[in-house]
């Protein structure tokens, strides 16, 4: 009997131990993938990185600056098209969403949620790059903004269920007209959990390529102007990493570099606006 | 500001809830938060209240509508293809942009191949680190470890991807394949010799990548499952294992192939990444040591090129079985994961 007991307490400690392995394994990629990017990506960064644009390939030297700013402008044209949409569309789930409607809705933004970003590129590419012959930031953005949505509405209507009914109560019994309630104080108070949603969002996209690879194209030139290909970091990424100079490689290395600083300060301020949230 | 309500409503609304002052037109359905509504009498402030429903269904229509403009888009774009091949295009394995002809299996096959192999690695981890961070781990450290995991799903896909081509191959390279070629080479599955590009490396990739969904929503079922259920457990004389094993998994098992079957979408869509470690060699091969071809990465790298209707069409097949295939996982997932915790959005939460 106590042996059978000790074998069942030796397993369930085997099993323990085999669960933090597993957890420590899942983990490690992470630490990797940070080390390799600071050990390889540093030593590339330099003024010249952030002010200069690429020089022809094969020659040394030569920046990033068009790819980083292209990648601005564009999530910030995502933001644009997809913001508005995302939290309205979160806004009707709480406040209406109970309906058949409402049930499709939330279903369908969980499933498109899982889209194949290449899919949304070439159905961008068939709308918005096809028809004018011409490809855009513009049309980036635009596809990128297509992800965003499905994921912002869920998050907005999250938040927004968070928020106790009676305040909801409170606002009617004054008189508010349900507008208002709902702009004026539920959104108001479920605000900072829908900014960290939408950062989360941003940082999603930010470092999206796959949509971008038929749309905004690239761009070996400096262009601000969004109805023009645009570089962005992803797609230099893409380029360099794939290309045969070894300079290209160390270049890859330092954009993915900057732009892993991006997206994980992204990160983490979404993660500072929810810890505000719980702390008040 | 207030007196729509009459006073006989406002004494039969306090019984239930709150009094809702506000009127809505009979025939609009009632929202979630009010129980009653007062006399429909139609003043100027509820034109802001029309205006504001109307304003969020037309946003809220945007998915339906995107659904529709996609299925319907890539249908349209891809008829030259289906209209000529018809279902040959799914099983045969010809892929000649000169001849004209065209069929799929080869990505089909390694779409699947690798998504299988991405799952048989990830499950395990993800439900490591969902059932450590729900059972065993100790409280200071459950947040900074759901952090960290959630930061893997944050890497962009490209910077997987360039880490697979200069850090993962060539560790895979030297000291992974190797032993494993010793020992398992004389099966059909580790034939052949390691070049680096491999449907293995795209596998791997994936697996790191798909961790994180499948982690978090694992753990959000476990936390769903009610805390009884394992007390019981204990309380009959299990051990803690057991109490995990025996009560606590089997109750979110639903809810845990959802959350698998998630994983999966995200890794049957998976562009970037894949493309630049499998090797793109338009070959079924039964070896994980060969290269492969996944139908995102042929459309990542052929739509560029496609010069003629036929082969651009061809191409918009691929998407659109490749659409299809991801929002058939994805909604049986969405489903098996409500069933679960109904009401709750368990699953949303990540990315």
């Amino acid at each position: 009997m106590s042996i059978r007991v000790a074998t069942r307490r030796i397993k369930s400690g085997f099993f323990t131990g085999l669960v933090v392995c597993l957890c420590f394994l899942a983990v490690l990629p992470l630490f990797l993938i940070f080390a390799d990017l600071v050990h390889k990506g540093a030593s590339s960064i330099n003024w010249d990185f952030f002010v200069k644009i690429p020089v022809a390939a094969g020659q040394s030297g030569g920046g990033v600056s068009n790819a980083i700013v292209g990648t601005i402008i564009i999530v910030m044209i995502a933001c644009a098209v997809g913001i508005p949409i995302g939290i309205g569309t979160g806004l009707y789930l709480a406040e209406y969403g109970i309906g058949k409607l409402g049930w499709f809705v939330r279903f369908l933004a969980d499933v498109l949620n899982g889209t194949p970003s290449i899919v949304v590129g070439i159905f961008a590419w068939t709308w918005f790059v096809k028809p004018v012959h011409h490809f855009s930031a513009l049309a980036g953005g635009v596809a990128l903004a297509l992800l965003m949505v499905p994921m912002l509405a869920r998050t907005t209507e999250e938040m927004l269920r968070l928020v106790p009914n009676s305040l909801r109560e409170a606002a009617l019994a004054l008189g508010y007209p349900r507008w208002r309630t709902s702009l004026s104080v539920m959104a108001r108070v479920a605000l900072s959990g829908i900014v960290t949603g939408s950062l989360v969002g941003v940082a999603r996209v930010a470092g999206e390529t796959a949509p971008l690879l038929f749309t905004a194209l690239g761009n070996i030139n400096f262009d601000t102007n969004i109805k023009e290909p645009m570089q962005t970091l992803s797609l230099q990424i893409f380029t360099y990493a794939t290309g045969p100079f070894e300079d290209w490689h160390r270049l890859a290395w330092a954009s993915a570099l900057v732009l892993m600083s991006l997206v994980l300060a992204l990160a983490l301020a979404a993660r500072w606006a929810t810890r505000k949230r719980y702390g008040t | 500001m207030v007196g729509e309500t009459t006073p006989g409503k406002l004494s039969r609304a306090m019984s239930t809830t709150f009094p809702q002052t506000i009127t809505s037109a009979p025939s609009e359905p009632m929202a979630p938060a009010s129980t009653l509504s007062a006399a429909p009498r139609p003043t100027r402030r509820h034109y802001g209240d029309r205006v504001y429903r109307w304003l969020l269904t037309a946003l809220a229509l945007t998915l339906p509508l995107l659904l529709v403009a996609i299925v319907a888009e890539l249908i349209v774009s891809s008829w030259p293809s289906i209209h000529k091949f018809g279902f040959s295009f799914i099983w045969t394995s010809v892929w000649d942009p000169v001849g004209e002809v065209y069929g799929a299996a080869p990505m089909i096959f390694g779409t699947l191949v690798s998504s299988l192999l991405a799952l048989v690695i990830a499950v395990p981890l993800s439900l490591g680190v969902a059932i450590f961070l729900t059972e065993f781990a100790p409280k200071w450290l459950r947040q900074p470890v759901a952090f960290l995991v959630e930061l893997l799903a944050a890497i962009p896909s490209v910077v997987y991807g360039l880490w697979g081509i200069y850090v993962l191959i060539p560790l895979l390279r030297d000291y992974a394949a190797p032993p494993i070629r010793a020992l398992l080479g004389w099966t059909p599955l580790f034939n052949g010799i390691f070049y680096g590009n491999s449907m293995l490396a795209g596998g791997i990739i994936l697996a790191i990548m798909i961790v994180p969904y499948i982690a978090a929503i694992s753990r959000e079922v476990l936390l769903a499952v009610p805390a009884t259920q394992r007390e019981a457990a204990l309380g009959l004389g299990a051990t803690r294992w057991e109490a995990v094993w025996g009560a606590v998994l089997p109750y979110g098992r639903a809810g845990i192939i959802g959350a698998v079957m998630l994983g999966l979408g995200r890794a049957l869509g998976e562009t970037m990444a894949v493309t630049m470690v499998i090797g793109n060699r338009h070959d079924i091969a039964l070896s994980l040591f060969q290269p492969g071809y996944t139908m995102a990465a042929a459309i990542a790298n052929e739509f560029s090129e496609a010069t003629s209707t036929m082969y651009l069409s061809a191409l918009f097949e691929v998407g659109l079985v490749l659409f299809v295939i991801t929002i058939g996982v994805n909604a049986f997932a969405r489903l098996l994961v409500w069933r679960v915790a109904r009401g709750t959005a368990v699953g949303s939460k990540a990315l």
